[in-house]
């Protein structure tokens, strides 16, 4: 019994750590103090700022561009790569595909940078998009992967035996059965775009500006209710497509980094 | 002409030779079955067969035509998986439609075609299910009604049965042997399970190490084991190693060490000196108190060592001079009697020399 007892204290500390800061932050977005960390009563005073700040909208706008981009596009290399890492069974195939997954963020960020230098590439929107899509790839195809795993690779050949083509086998068998786990890996390429930091930080240059780009440089001044208004519906757009994910794809959140 | 040939055919994976030179002719019509343990290659040769598989040498014929190389799709050869591979997006009815929408037959036929075949599989009205909604026995029928639709030249089973339990794979075994006679296409039946295939096959191919060892109707299979191998795969067989002495005609005499001299019979032919193992069933095996064997009757003396009691029969094992044991079946069939004997005692055996097989090594 104390044992037991003991160990849900100890998990919700632990999950006090966790969330509590979060709370905090959707807290203080309602609160009526000019400062973003302490409660003067409510208001949705700081959202209504928060649809006026025409440089924030922007921000907010080139976030969505760049994450719809880069989630569509990473949605068919991730499948294309987790389809040929099942078909060939290279060794090196997976590791070369879900490598991003594992490399610290700022390393691929310098080195996009450096890469999109040294090609040239002017730094902005696009350079931007083409670095979202290089991590996303991976995002997608260990989602896409996974749903591959449990699929019982009988079912293909047992269209082609009944009369099915390789192409109608695979549009009338594999996709539909891949679909949930295609879409779950778009919408986690979608969230991991628009709410990245540090690549963005590196590739966007000097005149484009992110949404997290906006926070950050926000906060260098002050924390003010308005980040606090803008992250918590950040976090809620966040909430809504974890959980969607976590309905399609059910085993594709587990062992995840 | 036989309807399936199959040609030398070899395939390798990697060092390892999963089907080695394999030659076979199915007639049309027939029920042929691929017997072996684990491993010896069946599937690897269901595949061919089916096309998701090319041989490394060889060739297989349909019908007279080359098919080798043909990809699945278009070899008029379907396949019944061990999992059913039934497809889980899909309804029922949308599963047995799919070899004829890939065929392109209209609408109104296929709804028709469906409906029959569901009904003539015992299904009608669950078309509108999903797989997952079924049992075992349902989804296996759904399966044969999706593979027979298009009434294919050639049916694949690779262990269609052994998902199911005991009583069902019973009841299935009667259904498949009644399917097959009614729609008369070329079933090959893949299974490991020796009893199942006695049951069910015209032939039987029986293979060991990617070779097919013996091919031939049921009853001669299990009579007539031309090797150790099938001798000891299908059904049990008490095997005696000894060295041949004399022949006359089909009639060996053979030494057994501790035992002497036996009679045996051979039906390939054999040299005076040669090793080989007597082979003799067990229900071949007369067992009693006493026993005055009758002219041409091999005759021996043993001690019971253990019996199992198995409800219709029991086996008796007994112990022979030099400690050899002996499997001898014994129908329970005597009304009254529970028991014929106990651990200990004194029996005589005795079977006819026809009975006992020589094999060689
Ligand atoms: N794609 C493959 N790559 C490598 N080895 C294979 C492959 N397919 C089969 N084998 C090997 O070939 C041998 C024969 O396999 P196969 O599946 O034909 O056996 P089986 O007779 O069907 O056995 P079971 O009764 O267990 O199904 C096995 O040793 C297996 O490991
Ligand atoms: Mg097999």
């Amino acid at each position: 019994m104390a044992r037991r007892a003991a160990l849900y204290a100890a998990a919700l500390v632990a999950y006090a750590f966790l969330y509590v800061p979060l709370v905090i932050v959707v807290l203080f977005s309602f609160s009526a103090s000019h400062l973003g960390t302490r409660w003067a009563g409510f208001t949705l005073h700081w959202y209504r700022v928060l649809l006026h700040d025409a440089a924030m909208l922007h921000a907010a706008w080139n976030s969505v561009i760049i994450a719809l981009a880069a989630s569509l596009a990473a949605t068919v290399f991730g499948t294309l790569a987790a389809l040929a890492t099942r078909k060939y069974r290279l060794r090196f195939l997976p590791v070369l595909v879900l490598a991003p997954l594992s490399t610290p963020d700022i390393l691929q960020g310098v080195s996009l940078l450096v890469f999109f230098v040294l090609l040239n590439v002017t730094l902005g929107l696009k350079s931007v998009m083409l670095a979202h899509i290089s991590f996303c790839i991976a995002y997608v195809a260990i989602v896409v992967s996974s749903r591959l795993a449990g699929m019982d690779p009988s079912l293909v050949e047992a269209a082609r035996d009944l009369g099915a083509s390789p192409w109608k086998g695979f549009w009338l068998i594999t996709l539909p059965l891949l679909a949930p786990g295609i879409m779950a890996g778009g919408l986690l390429a979608f969230t991991m775009s628009i709410d990245d930091f540090v690549i963005t930080f590196f590739t966007a240059g000097a005149g484009t500006t992110t949404l997290p780009l906006r926070i950050y440089t926000m906060i260098k001044v002050a924390v003010t209710p308005e980040v606090n208004a803008v992250s918590t519906l950040l976090m809620a757009s966040t909430l809504v497509l974890v959980l969607s994910i976590s309905k399609l794809a059910p085993q594709a959140l587990k062992g995840m980094g | 002409m036989a309807l399936l040939e199959i040609r030398k055919a070899t395939r390798r994976f990697g060092h390892f030779v999963a089907v080695r030179e394999v030659s076979l002719e199915i007639e049309a019509g027939e029920f042929f079955t691929l017997l072996g343990p684990s491993g010896c290659g069946k599937t690897t040769l269901l595949r061919l067969i089916a096309g998701f598989d090319t041989p490394d040498e060889g060739r297989i014929l349909l019908d007279g035509c080359d098919i080798t190389l043909t990809p699945p799709e278009r070899r008029p050869v379907h396949t019944i998986f061990q999992s059913y591979a039934l497809f889980p997006h899909m309804t029922v009815a949308d599963n047995v439609a799919f070899p004829l929408r890939m065929a392109r037959v209209a609408h109104g036929e296929i709804r028709v075609r469906v409906a029959q075949a569901l009904r003539e599989v015992q299904l009608a009205g669950m078309g509108e299910r999903l797989p997952q909604e079924l049992s075992g026995g349902q989804k296996q029928r759904v399966a044969i009604a999706r593979a027979l639709i298009d009434r294919p030249r050639v049916l694949l089973l690779d262990e269609p049965l052994a998902a199911l339990d005991l009583k069902l794979r019973e009841q299935m075994q009667l259904e498949l042997i009644t399917l097959q006679r009614l729609v008369g296409i070329t079933f090959v039946y893949v299974t490991h399970d020796q009893g199942e295939a006695l049951a069910l096959s015209h032939r039987i191919g029986v293979m060991n190490a990617g070779r097919i060892v013996q091919l031939g109707a049921p009853d001669a299979v299990y009579e007539f084991p031309q090797t150790r191998f099938v001798a000891d795969f299908i059904g049990t067989c008490n095997l005696l190693e000894g060295t041949v002495r004399r022949q006359t005609g089909a009639r060996l005499t053979l030494e057994v060490s501790g035992l002497g001299e036996l009679a045996a019979s051979a039906r390939t032919p054999v040299q005076v000196g040669e090793r080989g193992v007597l082979a003799v069933r067990p229900e071949k095996v007369r067992i009693a108190a006493q026993i005055v064997p009758a002219p041409g009757e091999v005759h021996l003396q043993g001690v019971i060592h253990d019996q199992l009691y198995l409800g219709d029969v029991t086996v008796y094992k007994v112990e022979l001079a030099g400690g050899r044991l002996l499997e001898a079946l014994l129908p329970n069939s005597a009304a009254g009697v529970v028991k014929f004997f106990e651990v200990g005692d004194h029996v005589d055996l005795a079977w006819r020399a026809e009975a006992a097989l020589f094999l060689h090594d």
